[in-house]
């Protein structure tokens, strides 16, 4: 066995290197800027490129623009730069632009603590666009993770067209961890669809049955046109209602209506459970310990650990509840993705262990609230 | 080459607006250069200049206010091929102010033009930076109090290679445009003209005053002399293509046996300067040599130089789930400012825990077997006593042995490094 040692910020990095990204922007934060570190020693050597933006809404801008011109890309930042990507976030929504963005999260509110760990924007990165339309949200919860979900994240991009969101976290980005790269399960890569050959291009036109528009890059031999204006399938501005309306719809369905596609997770599954632990992000870890030490010990008590937070994964909780007397849901905020749970679950007990002070949720704290529920 | 107009989509500005002018000229440039559609971009954002890019027959790409420049810059670098000309406001020019100024900065090869109408013509005629502090406009007196900004010597100063300032009404306009399309830079042309829907209701501004008006501006005329120098796009190339590509991961074999089986948790607590993050990195890099999972917390101020240094590492012949660390097995007590980050540790140590204090040190009560190092005596100075603390805990086959210390070291260190580092570790274990 041969083992490596790295942090989950390089981790990332890889997980894009190969995912075949070939621009990155990003402006320095802790505790992403490792990130924007590792990209800067990969890409340009070969071929590709890495800007430091004069801010966050200048790195965004060059992504959408390179994304346009036909390279995958990706950001990374934190909670603070999140809130300046906001109307760049809501452009990539809207004009259908592929993106991978890292939000390594920090605690908050406001520029908060730039090296203390939290969970707290996992509501922000689906809400925080103008228009309220939905985006893809991938939760790690180690260096493994890191890797793995920063290419599903690269594919989801590229075949929705659309931002899809790395939610870390401090913890997870800075600590260092061994990993045997070898043996992760590493996903096929995807690149978008681009047009057929010999027909004019149409940008905003879907093909029958799909609801995702195909690519040409800017620079293509026939002519691409990009707005972030409301806009028709010539890509020019409308003011039709019904092709208005059929829009919203298409994007916000090719993102729901898709989600068991990528529905990722993670369990300790227990034959007659009556207590499950939901949880996401770092947290998992320290649920990991409990459940099994509890599951060791004879309790009924299950653990779901889910790494696709957005679109919701209904189906997948849905069923796991299913015969659970209770629910209790672990997260670093003060009470966040709870709500889609208790909306979910809305006919039974559903608990809360939530902090933000800083530090990981410990085994203890969890133990205790399942065992004295 | 024939125009590039769209014949479908004709402009649709106010009767009278200078920006049917710029429309025109910038056709005209286009087809003098002979520029076919698909090799040109037009990249606008909010306000009528934000219009531009449904007019012509060429690629596209319009977005928010003020971040023209920003997409222009991520086309331009992804496809050096293309065209890149974007058109913004006076409007957008001022809420960009940044990107504009980093623009003129990397001088990458875009042409910008300013179309600048003195006022924000599409919300009602508000101040812009550009607005004359006598002129009546929509935000009462605001303007009044506010000095208007000269575009080009603006960007002269942010390190524009070239800046030019004409009327929108010139004959010369398309060379002009043309001009500035031709330079292998960053070119910026400042075109001034008249807003009929708002800013001339109130304000007395025509071709004629406009050119008087220029003609007492500073010159800006093309190639700005000392800002010369090579375009960022193909200095970006230059220098990417002798960068070393970086070696992938180091991989460590499990080749040892570890002295210790289970979680074993160790917190090192100095401050800045006593290398303890390298310390902690050196005890997972011996972990690994053992086949062990390893993971690293490392917890210091933003000013690295000053202040505490905290490295929490968990070692185990198991996946290592939680990374905090709840009872360390071992921990290092190197500096006041780390004991006093982690003070409500020590009450919780067991008492088959052990603790090396260095001895200047004051640990809170603890039940922890504590070992007092006297660092000083022993000559190993501040740098090299986390290190030497590892060659203790080896030295006693605590958590981890000299073998996994020594491969450790060997894998994370090289040549004179390396030797005073096994050198030290020599030390210790006499």
């Amino acid at each position: 066995m041969a083992l490596c040692f790295m942090e989950g910020n390089e981790a990332v990095a890889w997980g894009a290197k190969i995912a075949g990204c070939r621009f990155f922007a990003g402006y320095p934060i802790t505790p992403a800027t490792t990130i924007y570190n590792a990209m800067l020693a990969f890409l340009p050597p070969e071929g590709g490129v890495c800007l430091q933006g004069e801010d966050e809404i200048a790195s965004m801008g060059f992504c959408l623009g390179a994304s346009m011109a036909g390279a995958k890309t990706m950001t990374a930042t934190s909670g603070p730069g999140i809130s300046l990507y906001s109307e760049h976030i809501s452009f990539a929504i809207a004009s259908e632009i592929p993106l991978v963005i890292v939000d390594v999260q920090r605690l908050g509110p406001s520029t908060g603590s730039a090296t203390r760990g939290a969970d707290g924007d996992v509501q922000f990165l689906r809400w925080g666009n103008s228009g309220g339309q939905p985006v893809i949200v991938l939760a790690p919860t180690d260096v493994a993770d890191c890797v793995t979900l920063t290419v599903h994240a690269f594919n989801l991009a590229e075949t929705y067209r659309c931002p899809v969101f790395v939610a870390a976290n401090k913890e997870i980005s800075m600590t260092k961890e061994s990993i045997d790269l070898e043996k992760l399960p590493i996903p096929k890569v995807v690149n978008r669809k681009t047009a057929p050959e010999g027909e004019a291009y149409i940008p905003f036109a879907v093909s029958e049955g799909s609801r995702v528009p195909d690519f040409l890059p800017i620079g293509a031999d026939r002519l691409v046109r990009q707005t972030s204006s409301t806009h028709g399938e010539d890509g020019y501005l409308t003011v039709d209602p019904s092709t208005i309306q059929r829009f919203q719809d298409r994007r916000q369905e090719k993102i729901t209506a898709a989600v068991d596609d990528f529905t990722f997770f993670d369990e300790l599954p227990a034959q007659n459970a009556d207590i499950l632990l939901i949880t996401y992000g770092v947290t998992a870890r320290a649920a990991r310990t409990v459940v099994a030490k509890l599951q060791a010990a004879g309790e009924p008590v299950a653990l779901l650990v889910l790494k696709t937070l957005w679109p919701v994964p209904e189906a997948l909780i849905r069923q796991k509840t299913q015969g659970v007397k209770r629910v209790v849901v672990a997260e670093m905020n003060m009470g966040q993705y709870l709500h889609e749970i208790q909306r979910i679950c809305c006919d039974r007990t559903v608990d809360f262990i939530g902090t933000m002070d800083g530090n990981l949720i410990s085994p203890a704290r969890i133990e205790e609230v399942l065992s004295n529920g | 080459m024939d125009s590039l107009l769209n014949p479908q989509r004709p402009p649709v500005f106010c009767p009278g607006c200078a920006h049917d002018q710029v429309t025109k000229a910038l056709d005209k440039a286009l087809i003098n250069m002979n520029l076919a559609g698909n090799q040109v971009v037009l990249v606008s954002d909010i306000g009528c200049s934000g219009l531009f890019d449904t007019f012509f027959n060429t690629h596209a790409f319009h977005g928010l206010h003020g971040r023209a420049l920003t997409y222009a810059t991520g086309l331009k670098m992804t496809r050096p091929e293309l065209t890149v000309i974007v058109t913004m406001g006076d409007g957008g020019l001022g809420i960009g102010g940044a990107h504009l100024l980093s623009t003129c900065r990397r001088n990458i090869d875009l042409t910008l033009l300013v179309l600048n109408n003195f006022n924000y013509g599409m919300t009602g005629g508000q101040c812009s930076s550009t607005t004359p502090q006598e002129a009546t406009v929509g935000s009462g007196f605001l303007n009044q109090i506010e000095k208007p900004m000269d575009v080009c010597k603006v960007a002269q100063a942010a390190g524009a290679a070239y800046t030019a300032r004409s009327s929108a009404y010139r004959k010369n306009l398309p060379e002009a445009i043309e001009q500035a399309i031709r330079f292998n830079g960053f070119s910026l042309i400042d075109i001034w003209g008249v807003c009929p829907g708002r800013y001339t209701k109130r304000n007395k501004l025509t071709p004629a005053s406009i050119e008087a008006q220029i003609s007492e501006m500073p010159p800006a005329d093309g190639p700005v002399e000392e800002n010369q120098r090579p375009e960022y796009g193909s200095s970006y190339r230059e220098k990417s293509a002798a960068q070393k590509a970086p070696s992938p991961p180091k991989t460590i074999e499990a080749r040892f046996s570890a002295p210790e089986t289970g979680r074993q948790e160790v917190m090192i607590l100095g401050s800045a300067g006593q290398r303890i993050v390298t310390a902690g990195e050196l005890l997972c890099l011996a972990g690994l040599t053992a086949g062990l999972r390893a993971t690293l917390k490392n917890d210091y101020p933003i000013t690295v130089l000053r202040g505490h240094s905290v490295s929490e590492v968990v070692l185990s012949d198991e996946e290592i789930d939680f990374t905090g660390i709840d009872s360390p097995k071992v921990v290092l007590a190197l500096a006041q400012e780390g004991v006093n980050r982690k003070k409500s540790i020590f009450g919780t140590l067991a008492d088959s825990a052990r603790v090396f204090k260095a001895r200047e040190v004051d640990l809170p009560a603890t039940a922890a077997d504590v070992v007092e190092v006297d660092f000083k005596a022993l000559g190993i100075r501040p740098p090299d006593r986390a290190l030497a603390s590892l060659a203790l805990m080896a030295g006693e086959n605590r958590v981890l042995s000299v073998e996994m210390l020594k491969k450790a070291l060997k894998t994370r260190f090289k040549g004179e490094v390396l030797e005073k580092a096994l050198a030290l570790v020599q030390k210790e274990m006499r």
